[in-house]
């Protein structure tokens, strides 16, 4: 009746033996005493309702696999994803750093006996700190969304304003994130875009703008790919108004494009995913935030800012910087929370620009600015099919209006993944002004053979 | 038998910051050349970006070569603690267990690695079918009947149940009367700081005599202002709040919701749930009590559970299955829904790994985990408060969960020696210890928490270093203040990080405000 | 050259060790030493000095004549400077306090003193807040916060300041308690004065989740909480404290730190109010009244609060009473209930149960007060 107790290989007390001497050195007679504090009527008489678990590693194994094995990934297909999450190339030397079980399994010691993480840390910021130009770079935050969020925040509590302005031409689903993170006490206005350049509209901008604008929030490249090339004017107006510029990049393409400091901007932050982590099923964003090196900017993080010190014996040595606000003109005084975000993919973001190095970040946006432009070329060359949409530069991802082609987006994209091709994401739902259209991203993954085989599959459909 | 002190010394490198390595025109990787059909096609590509937005120099990397980023590298991860390598019990709170060696395997597959998140759904039916699943498993362990994955941590589950919150008052014209959320001091501070965000104004309860939250204070408190009561429970101090069910009741009767922070669950799976103390929303932390890895500060999930009144407030997608049809899929079909708080769908990783570990246990395992959490703690608890000079917060409280809070408030009156030297001296040892969350209620504090991971030896192992380190703070004073003496770095001057002309967060900071070491420009 | 001034109050501590509390007055010194008490202040002082022997090169040490200083400095190995005009034997406050103002004429960085409550109010008498000091405990009643933990930590932290590892400084109280009253077993305690000491920061920064902000930022945030919420309709008696008074900035108005100031529509109505004045404005008006606990003890209403006698409390009502607190000041409480001591049992009663202090912006904590 009574079957062996199982001893879990996680749980090393879980051995009957030992429970029995540890338990008569605490003086109990079972473990249930020990936790006499839960009442009676809530503790759970039933056992939980569980499947069956999988007690041999090599079963867990064999059932986790089975499930996984169910998709079918972007190595199996060709991808033209972007929107948010780009598929680049990941160095080995990068995963080889961040499976390292120190890194992967510390957390939240002193700069003691995690040093090595803090200086990871610093030479972290220090290296986005120079793709931006910019001397603050914080701890990464959970995604792009929150830190664009955070910038919004931190803007409305160094200029004591209570009203952004936000690019309709940022990834939907970004701006549901701003929506709730500024509800209720920030007011989000939303900037149109000229839908011949899909750039912000200045005049738009100058109608908008106020002496309550806090901060001014756009995105270059744009989420439909077009390079902003207004920066100075962009600039001009929303200081002059007395707010904040507000710019999210996405980091690989500043091998390339001039960081925005180099126009104006007072705060940058985008993804690190670009930077040398997998996508993840979307699982792999980080959220980075930059300022200048003013305290009015450095007390508004939210978040943890690492600094270097030094020591007793003339080594390199790590801290967190802390500064305290001073000004609390208004509502928006608390500075937000912190916690736990996303480290190890900072880590990951420092090796990868240790490992490209200057050189390879500037090969790597060139080389993926050319493809995007040979793909647009040939995509645009297909009968009813327009490509570019913009009048405007881009950098990896551009606008395909399907409108004339007799198909919407979802067929095309059906027929395309027949053939192991993933299309580019739908924008009929979220931009119908360009009725079936859709984005398409052309990173440094694609070969020559990877696009004409999606233009020969495309001209397949029509 | 008598357990051994080791003789322990970090791992010292002396390591240069990696611009310090740099060697120009060095490269550490080729990128993969443009096709020159390409080149004849369409050009450099630089051409077509306005000239305003070209980079004009080169971005300010170190170049190296391959061999020498990876050893730098190495050479930090060396110099990290993680729990892999450690006795990582000094860590309360954190819930620093074995993260399993198999579920690296898993997420570091192709199928999890390399897949976007738009991709059809046909094509990622294995990462719905594990998302949908972990939800299912989640319902059951907390008893509540929607979870959303989304979070990124624990505090961003606080903030979205906040939101929740806001939302679900909303929908009742009441989101300006109930202004208020009742917390209390030992609680998470983001139970404080997440909600302000929301707008919310915070009531914060302090403990009874007993060291639990003090249920007549909350009667006061409590009002039809009252939005709701965001408690976590067992709190900080390991002391379970045994009238939880009643706290719930006095809120509930004022028209208020309940949210129960679950960063303390590794002593409760399949003992106690927040349906049964009638919560209605609650989090869990899958990078603590779940077993997915620190990775030095996330990434990170905070799985957030709602009862059924709730679940159209959740942020989209949600995963369901079409049980006509056999699939799994992204529901966005949600009006009522908050939006969104987090890119995507959640962090798939973490995520996986928590599957993977519920799945091995079972309810008889996760039980188990939890006997045993509970059993090493109340082990330790013993043998801690037989070392000299420690006391425990709120002694006459005999009862704890799965942590103690502990102070050496008497060593420290007795000696001079106060937690912070005993922390920096028990680097020494191979370990570390953290003290408590700010303010520091408890004076010098430490706080303890041996998850089922340890053995018995294991414990008696961290009871020996600090038994040691007692007796040096009463013979050897000296060795502690001037610890620690066998880390990677010694004594660090944080003064510099508290001046703005003085502070540097990058390299390129220092290099505009000193020459060499520290030499002010 | 660090410069530091040391000032020993020989007599201080004698009356605990037999029983006595203080050796304020003539009589009770006699009655201790007739009770074979031994002075031990020299004892603790020297236990100070000792972390500063490390800089004892680079250090000018300046101080008293005879057992005020000279001899516990020599007997810790220092050379030091003695100030004139000081008697070098059976001294008293009132040399003390001439000391105290010699050394800060002096130029010293800091003033190191041994005594208790008497020593730090004759300290404060002398210079307020003009130079930063630090206590080293020797007297048996301590109610003010200058006092280091213990004798060492007083040495630590002089050694820290002048080596400028710590530089931020805050005020803190210094406490007057009626010594008769005290001894027969009741706390009359009444803010004195402030003094300035060096604001220690740990040297593990234990930033797990990132620092809780300063006393001197929450101070500011609850003013902020508390200036939004004023109502012109009512009349606002602002008690003594720092936190008080970080309202009075936040609304750019002149105040009293030890007393008791009314605003009205945000601008100054009264400053250091008698009890009478206070009684005449909360007949004519309705009031609010904004509090802070002061002491250790916190006592939020203590018999020494002359003006905000029991009939203006009992005039502004308990719904109309604002208590201010910062965390720190909760912390200091150790868990104890603020008390309440007006002189009228029937309205401690009334006072007294669960009151919500303004912890922070928006931030409120439960908290017991009792009688």
């Amino acid at each position: 009746m009574n079957s062996k107790k199982i001893v879990y290989p996680y749980i090393p007390n879980s051995e009957p033996q030992v429970q029995k001497e540890m338990l008569q050195e605490i003086g109990a007679n079972s473990i249930n005493e020990l936790f006499s504090d839960i009442p009676e009527k809530l503790l759970l008489h039933k056992k939980m309702n569980l499947p069956k678990p999988f007690l041999s590693e090599y079963e867990l194994k064999r059932y986790i696999e089975s499930i996984l094995s169910k998709n079918s990934t972007c190595k199996e297909n060709i991808n033209f994803l972007g929107a948010g999450c780009w598929q680049h190339y990941v160095p080995a030397v990068v995963d080889e750093v961040i499976h390292r079980s120190e890194f992967l399994t510390a957390y939240a010691g002193e700069p003691y006996e995690d040093h090595g993480r803090f200086q990871a840390g610093f030479e972290y910021a220090s290296m986005m700190g120079d793709m931006l130009e910019m001397d603050v770079v914080s701890i990464p935050t959970y995604d792009w969304s929150q830190a664009a969020s955070t910038s919004l925040r931190m803007s409305c509590r160094i200029t004591g304003r209570n009203e952004v302005i936000v690019s309709k031409i940022i990834n939907p689903n970004r701006l549901l994130v701003i929506k709730n993170y500024c509800n209720p006490n920030v007011n989000v206005v939303m900037l149109d875009f000229d839908s011949k350049t899909g750039l912000a509209d200045i005049n738009d901008l100058e109608k908008k703008i106020s002496n309550k604008t806090a901060g001014v929030y756009i995105e270059n490249p744009s989420y439909l790919g077009s390079i902003e090339s207004n920066g100075a004017k962009l600039s001009e107006i929303i200081h002059k108004a007395g707010a904040l510029f507000l710019v999210g990049v996405d980091p690989s393409s500043l091998g390339v494009l001039t960081p925005p400091i180099n126009y104006g901007a007072d705060i940058v932050c985008g993804d690190l995913q670009p930077l040398g982590i997998h996508m993840n099923y979307g699982g792999g964003v980080a959220g980075f935030i930059a300022t200048r090196d003013e305290k009015e900017f450095v007390s508004e993080y939210p978040s943890r800012l690492f600094g270097i010190a030094p020591t007793e014996n003339g080594e390199w040595g790590f801290g967190d910087v802390m500064w305290e606000r001073t000004s609390f003109a208004n509502r928006e005084s608390s500075k937000e929370f912190v916690g736990t975000a996303a480290a190890l993919w900072g880590i990951a973001a420092s090796v990868y620009l240790a490992v490209m190095g200057p050189e390879g970040m500037q090969e790597l946006g060139k080389g993926i600015i050319q493809r995007s432009l040979y793909a647009q070329k040939e995509i645009g060359k297909i009968k009813g099919v327009k490509v570019p949409v913009f009048q405007a530069a881009n950098y990896s991802e551009f606008v395909v209006d399907f409108n004339n082609s007799g198909k919407n987006i979802k067929e095309v994209n059906k027929a395309l993944l027949k053939k192991g091709i993933f299309g580019g994401k739908d924008l009929s739902k979220d931009f119908p002004q360009f009725g079936q259209s859709a984005l398409y991203c052309v990173t440094e993954i694609h070969t020559k053979e990877d696009i004409d085989k999606l233009v020969f599959a495309l001209k397949e459909v029509f | 038998m008598k357990t051994k002190l080791r003789n322990y010394h970090a791992v010292c490198w002396d390591e240069p910051i990696i611009y310090e390595l740099n060697r120009n025109g060095e490269r550490a990787i080729l990128v993969p050349e443009v096709d020159k059909k390409i080149t004849e096609t369409v050009g450099d590509g630089i051409s077509s970006i306005p000239k305003s937005m070209r980079r004009k120099n080169a971005p300010q990397l170190p170049a190296l070569s391959q061999p020498q980023v990876l050893r730098h590298f190495l050479h930090l991860s060396q110099e990290t603690l993680g729990i892999d390598f450690n006795i990582d019990i000094g860590q309360g709170t954190c819930t620093m267990k074995y993260n399993p060696k198999i579920h690296e395997q898993f997420v570091n597959s192709e199928k999890v690695a390399e897949m976007h998140p738009y991709q059809d759904e046909s094509t990622s039916q294995g990462l719905l079918e594990i998302m949908y699943k972990t939800e299912q498993l989640f319902k059951e362990i907390s008893g509540l009947d929607r979870f959303s994955l989304h979070p990124g941590g624990g505090s961003h589950g606080i903030y979205a149940i906040s939101s929740l919150i806001y939302a679900y008052f909303k929908s009742r014209g009441e989101e300006d009367k109930r202004d208020e959320i009742i917390t209390t001091i030992f609680s998470h501070p983001s139970d404080a700081a997440a909600p302000k965000v929301q707008g919310y104004k915070i009531i914060i309860i302090y403990p009874d005599d007993n060291g639990c939250p003090d249920i007549e204070a909350l009667k006061k408190v409590v009002s039809e202002r009252t939005a709701a009561l965001l408690i976590t429970n067992p709190e900080d101090t390991g002391i379970y709040n045994s009238k939880i069910a009643e706290f719930a009741k006095i809120v509930h009767d004022s028209g208020g919701l309940c949210g129960y922070d679950q960063a303390n669950a590794n002593g409760l799976l399949g003992i106690t749930r927040a349906k049964e103390a009638n919560f209605d929303l609650t989090f869990f932390n899958l990078h603590k009590t779940f077993s997915s890895p620190h990775g030095c500060g996330g990434p990170a999930s905070g799985i957030v559970g709602v009862t059924n009144k709730l679940a159209k407030f959740l942020p989209v997608p949600v995963v369901d299955y079409d049980k006509k049809n056999n699939k799994y899929f992204l529901d966005y079909d949600r009006p009522d829904s908050i939006g969104k708080v987090k890119d995507f769908y959640g962090v798939i990783p973490v995520i996986l790994r928590a599957y993977a570990w519920i799945m091995s246990l079972g309810a008889e395992g996760l039980r188990e985990v939890s006997n045993v959490a509970i059993l090493n703690n109340n082990y330790i608890m013993k043998k801690l408060l037989e070392l000299r000079g420690v006391s425990m917060a709120f002694p006459e409280h005999k009862h704890r969960i799965e942590q103690v809070r502990y102070s050496w408030e008497k060593l420290t009156k007795e000696t001079g020696i106060d937690t912070e030297d005993i922390q920096r001296r028990i680097f020494d040892f191979g370990t570390h210890y953290w003290t408590s969350h700010e303010p520091w209620l408890i004076p010098q504090p430490f706080t303890i928490e041996p998850s089922e991971s340890y053995s018995k030896d294991d414990i008696d192992e961290f009871v020996a270093i600090l038994g040691q380190i007692v007796k040096e703070a009463y013979e050897e004073p000296k060795k502690l203040k001037d610890a620690p003496h066998k880390s990677s770095v010694h004594h660090i001057d944080h003064d510099v990080l508290d001046d703005p002309a003085k502070w540097a967060i990058t390299w390129r900071a220092y290099k505009k405000k000193y020459n060499g070491y520290f030499q002010r420009k | 050259m660090y410069k530091i001034g040391l000032i020993v109050n020989p007599i201080a501590g004698m009356g605990g060790r037999v029983g006595l509390k203080g050796t304020d007055g003539r009589k009770i010194l006699q009655k201790a030493k007739s009770l074979g008490a031994i002075s031990f202040s020299p004892k603790r002082a020297s236990a100070a000095l000792k972390p500063l022997s490390v800089i004892q090169d680079n250090l000018k040490l300046i101080t008293c004549p005879g057992d005020m200083g000279e001899n516990e400095a020599i007997s810790c190995g220092f050379v030091p400077d003695i100030i004139n005009g000081i008697k070098s034997k059976e001294t008293t406050f009132a040399d003390t306090q001439k000391a105290a103002r010699i050394l800060r004429d002096r130029g010293v960085d800091l003033l190191l003193f041994a005594g208790g409550d008497g020593t730090a109010r004759d300290i404060y008498v002398a210079i307020g807040t003009t130079l930063p000091v630090i206590g080293i405990p020797t007297g048996v009643k301590i109610h003010s916060a200058v006092f280091a933990s213990s004798p060492s930590r007083a040495g630590e932290l002089s050694l820290l300041y002048l080596q400028k590892k710590v530089h931020k400084l805050r005020e803190v109280e210094v406490m007057d308690i009626d010594e008769q009253a005290f001894r027969n077993g009741i706390v009359k305690a009444r803010l004195f004065g402030y003094l300035k000491i060096p604001y220690e920061r740990r040297c593990i920064q234990g930033r797990k989740l990132g620092s809780l902000p300063s006393e001197e930022i929450i101070q500011k945030a609850i003013a902020e909480d508390i200036t939004e919420g004023m109502n012109n309709d009512f009349l606002y008696i602002i008690g003594p404290g720092t936190t008080t008074r970080a309202i009075m900035q936040r609304l750019s108005l002149s105040c009293t730190l030890l007393g008791v100031d009314a605003v009205y529509k945000k601008e100054v109505i009264g400053l250091d109010l008698s009890e009478r004045e206070l009684l005449k404005l909360v007949n004519k008006e309705k009031a609010k009244l904004i509090i802070t606990p002061i002491g250790g003890q916190g006592y939020i209403f203590g018999r020494g609060n002359q003006q905000l006698s029991p009939q203006v409390i009992r005039k502004v009502k308990r719904e109309n009473i604002i208590i201010i607190a910062t965390y720190n000041k909760i912390v200091s409480f150790k868990g104890s209930p603020l008390l309440v001591d007006t002189g009228d049992l029937s309205l401690d009663r009334e006072l007294s149960g669960y009151v919500q202090i303004v912890t922070n912006y928006h931030e409120r904590t439960v908290y017991r007060v009792k009688f």
